[in-house]
C-alpha cells in the first residue's frame, strides 16, 4: 500500500478524521524516518486537516520526530527501577563507546543516544529500546554485544548495496 | 489456597494464540454472558462483585458502567486504558503480550453490558510487541466470529480498534487520553461532563484498565461472590503486583488483594540484594507515596495503603534497598513528572520546575538553609490546584520522602555533599 492508502485506511477506524492524525504520523515517520515540514503538510492535505492540527501532535507526543535521527535510536530508560539497577553506569558506558552525548547522533548517522521515561518492562530493568525491540538486564558487556551487532548488520546493508550499485562505467 | 486467573496462560507456549486460549476456557464466558444474561444482568453481577478498577483510582467498576444513559440517542464507545506509563508498571503489557484474547473476551462482555459497539484499545506506541500480538488476536476472534456482526449467533455487534499512542505519560488519565484519540495533544479535561455521560466524540464512554478488564470474565464463569471471596472486603479479587528495583526476583506476580507488602517483598520476590537491607518501598508506581521499611506490614489494597498514607496506584512495587540515597530516588521521580506535565496548569508546569531545580541542587550538596520549608511549600501550591493528579501524585510523592527521610535531606544540606557518593 502507498503511504497514502495506508493513511485512508487508518481514517476508516474513526468517525472522524483528526483522530487519524496520530496513526498518519505513525505511517509517515515508518516511511520517511522522521516528519520535516512538507510530510507533516502532505498528512494534513491527505486527511484534509488543518495544518496546524498536525503540527501540533508531531511536537507534543516524544515519539515523533521532527529532525532526523540515527539509523538505530537508542533509548535507554533511566527511571527509577531501571536507575536503581544501574543505568547511569550503562549511559556513561554508551556516551564513551559511542563518543556522542545523549540526544546526539554519531558522525555517521548509525547511531541516536537518547534516555527516555519508563518503558514499562520494570522487570528486566536495565532496559533499552532499539527500534521496536526491548533489551532487558542490561550490563556493560551486553552493551558492547549489542553495538556490535548492530555495526555489523548496518555493514551487511552497506555492503549489499555496493554490490547491487552499477559498476563505474556502466 | 489462591488460585491465579490472571496469569493463568501467560506461560502458556503460543498463549497468544487463539488456539491456545480456547483449550484453556477462552470465549466460555462470552458465549454465557450472550446466552444467559441481559446486559443490566452483567452490570449487576459485576456491581455485586465489588471490582475495584484496576489501573490507579480505584474506582468500582460496576457503578462506573451504571452511570452510562440507557438512551443517548448516540452511540456508546468502551475505551480500554493501555498507556501504562507509571513507572515501575507492566503488568498490562504483559496481558497484552502472552494473553490477549483474555483482554478481548474482557472487552466484549464489558462492551455487551454497556451496550457499546465499537471499543478502542489505547496501546502506549512503545510497547510494539503488544501492539501486534492484540492486533493479531483481534483478527483471530474475527475469524472466529467472536467479535463483528451478530457474535455467537446473538444481536450484539462488536468492534475493536487499537490507537496507539505516542509517547506521553499524561495520557493515562482518562480525559487526556480521550483528547488524544479525538486527535488533539493530550491534556485532561474539566470533569464534570464525566466521561460516562460526555466522552468520546461527545458520547457516553467507559475507559478501563486492561487488568480490569481482564478480570471481567473470570467474574462472569465464576460467579461475584468467588470475586468478593478473595481478599478484603472492601477491595477484593486477585490483584497483579509488578515487582521491579533491588530485589532478588523482580515480576509480575498474582495475587490476592490485601497481601502484607512486606510478604511481597520478602517472601515472593525473594527480599533484598545479597548484602542489602530494603530501606524504602514505592507500593504502586511512582504517583505512591514511599513508605519506610518499617511500614511494610501494610496490606497491599485500596484502603489500607491510603490508611498508611499511600495508594494501591497501579501496584507498580519498587524496592529500594540501603545502598540508595533517597534524596536522588526522590529527585528522579520529580524529575519525571516535570517531563510529562503536559504544561496546561500553572502550578503543575511552572511548580514543578522550580521543585526539579532545587532538588538537584541539594543532592548535588549546594542545598541551601530554607531549601525544606521552600519544598514543602511548592508541594502546597500544587497539591489540589491541578486539573488533573498529576500534580498531586508528585506533591504527595515528595512530601511523603521529606517526611520519612528528612534526615538525608538535612545531611546533603548540612555536609554539602550527598553521603551515598
Amino acid at each position: 500500500m502507498t503511504m497514502r492508502e495506508e493513511i485512508e485506511a487508518a481514517a476508516m477506524r474513526y468517525p472522524d478524521r483528526r483522530s487519524a492524525i496520530m496513526p498518519a504520523l505513525m505511517i509517515a515517520q515508518k516511511e520517511h524516518g522522521h516528519l520535516p515540514g512538507p510530510i507533516l503538510e502532505e498528512v494534513a492535505d491527505i486527511l484534509g486537516v488543518e495544518r496546524v492540527w498536525v503540527y501540533e501532535l508531531a511536537t507534543f507526543y516524544t515519539l515523533f520526530h521532527t529532525e532526523p535521527i540515527g539509523r538505530f535510536h537508542l533509548q535507554l530508560c533511566d527511571n527509577v527501577s531501571c536507575m536503581l539497577c544501574g543505568s547511569e553506569a550503562l549511559l556513561l558506558h554508551l556516551e564513551t563507546m559511542l563518543g556522542i552525548g545523549k540526544g546526539e547522533t554519531t558522525p555517521d548517522g548509525l547511531f541516536t543516544l537518547s534516555t527516555v521515561e519508563c518503558l514499562g518492562a520494570c522487570e528486566m530493568a536495565p532496559v533499552m529500546q532499539v527500534g521496536d525491540d526491548y533489551h532487558g538486564n542490561l550490563d556493560a558487556a551486553r552493551l558492547d554485544a549489542l553495538l556490535e551487532s548492530f555495526s555489523a548488520a548496518a555493514e551487511r546493508v552497506a555492503s549489499a548495496e555496493r554490490a547491487a550499485a552499477p559498476a563505474p562505467g556502466e | 489456597m489462591f488460585e491465579p486467573v490472571l496469569l493463568r496462560n501467560v506461560d502458556v507456549p503460543d498463549g497468544h494464540l487463539l488456539s491456545a486460549y480456547e483449550a484453556g476456557g477462552g470465549y466460555r464466558a462470552l458465549r454465557k454472558a450472550l446466552g444467559e444474561y441481559r446486559p443490566d444482568e452483567i452490570v449487576e453481577l459485576v456491581k455485586e462483585s465489588n471490582l475495584r478498577g484496576r489501573g490507579g483510582a480505584g474506582f468500582p467498576t460496576g457503578m462506573k458502567w451504571s452511570f452510562v444513559p440507557k438512551a443517548a440517542g448516540k452511540p456508546k464507545y468502551l475505551c480500554c486504558n493501555a498507556d501504562e506509563g507509571e513507572p515501575g508498571t507492566f503488568k498490562d503489557r504483559i496481558i497484552m503480550e502472552r494473553d490477549p484474547h483474555q483482554l478481548i473476551e474482557g472487552l466484549a462482555v464489558s462492551a455487551y453490558a454497556i451496550g457499546a459497539e465499537t471499543a478502542y484499545v489505547y496501546i502506549r506506541g512503545e510497547y510494539v510487541t503488544a501492539i501486534g500480538r492484540m492486533e493479531q488476536a483481534i483478527a483471530e476472534a474475527h475469524e472466529k466470529g467472536y467479535l463483528g456482526a451478530g457474535i455467537l449467533g446473538s444481536n450484539f455487534n462488536f468492534t475493536i480498534h487499537i490507537h496507539r499512542g505516542a509517547g506521553a505519560y499524561i495520557c493515562g488519565e482518562e480525559t487526556a487520553m480521550l483528547e488524544s484519540l479525538e486527535g488533539r495533544r493530550a491534556q485532561p479535561r474539566l470533569k464534570p461532563p464525566f466521561p460516562a455521560v460526555a466522552g468520546l466524540y461527545a458520547s457516553p464512554t467507559v475507559i478501563n484498565n486492561v487488568e480490569t478488564l481482564a478480570c471481567v470474565p473470570h467474574i462472569v464463569m465464576r460467579g461475584s461472590a468467588w470475586f468478593r471471596g478473595i481478599g478484603p472486603d472492601r477491595s477484593p479479587g486477585p490483584k497483579l503486583y509488578c515487582l521491579s528495583g533491588q530485589v532478588r526476583k523482580p515480576g509480575l506476580y498474582e495475587l490476592p488483594m490485601g497481601i502484607p507488602l512486606r510478604e511481597l517483598v520478602e517472601e515472593h520476590a525473594g527480599g533484598p540484594l545479597p548484602g542489602r537491607k530494603v530501606k524504602a518501598v514505592i507500593p504502586g508506581g511512582v504517583s505512591a507515596p514511599v513508605i519506610p521499611e518499617s511500614g511494610l506490614e501494610v496490606g497491599m489494597d485500596f484502603d489500607s495503603l491510603a490508611a498508611a498514607g499511600s495508594m494501591l496506584g497501579s501496584a507498580g512495587v519498587i524496592v529500594v534497598d540501603d545502598s540508595t540515597c533517597m534524596v536522588k530516588v526522590a529527585t528522579r521521580i520529580i524529575e519525571f513528572f516535570h517531563h510529562e506535565s503536559c504544561g496546561k496548569c500553572t502550578p503543575c508546569r511552572e511548580g514543578l520546575n522550580w521543585v526539579v531545580k532545587v532538588l538537584r541542587r541539594i543532592e548535588a550538596g549546594e542545598g541551601e538553609a530554607g531549601d525544606l520549608d521552600q519544598l514543602e511549600m511548592l508541594c502546597k501550591g500544587i497539591f489540589g490546584n491541578t486539573f488533573c493528579a498529576l500534580g498531586d501524585g508528585a506533591a504527595m510523592g515528595l512530601r511523603a520522602a521529606l517526611k520519612h527521610f528528612r534526615d538525608e535531606f538535612v545531611t546533603h544540606i548540612e555536609e554539602r555533599r550527598c553521603p551515598f557518593h
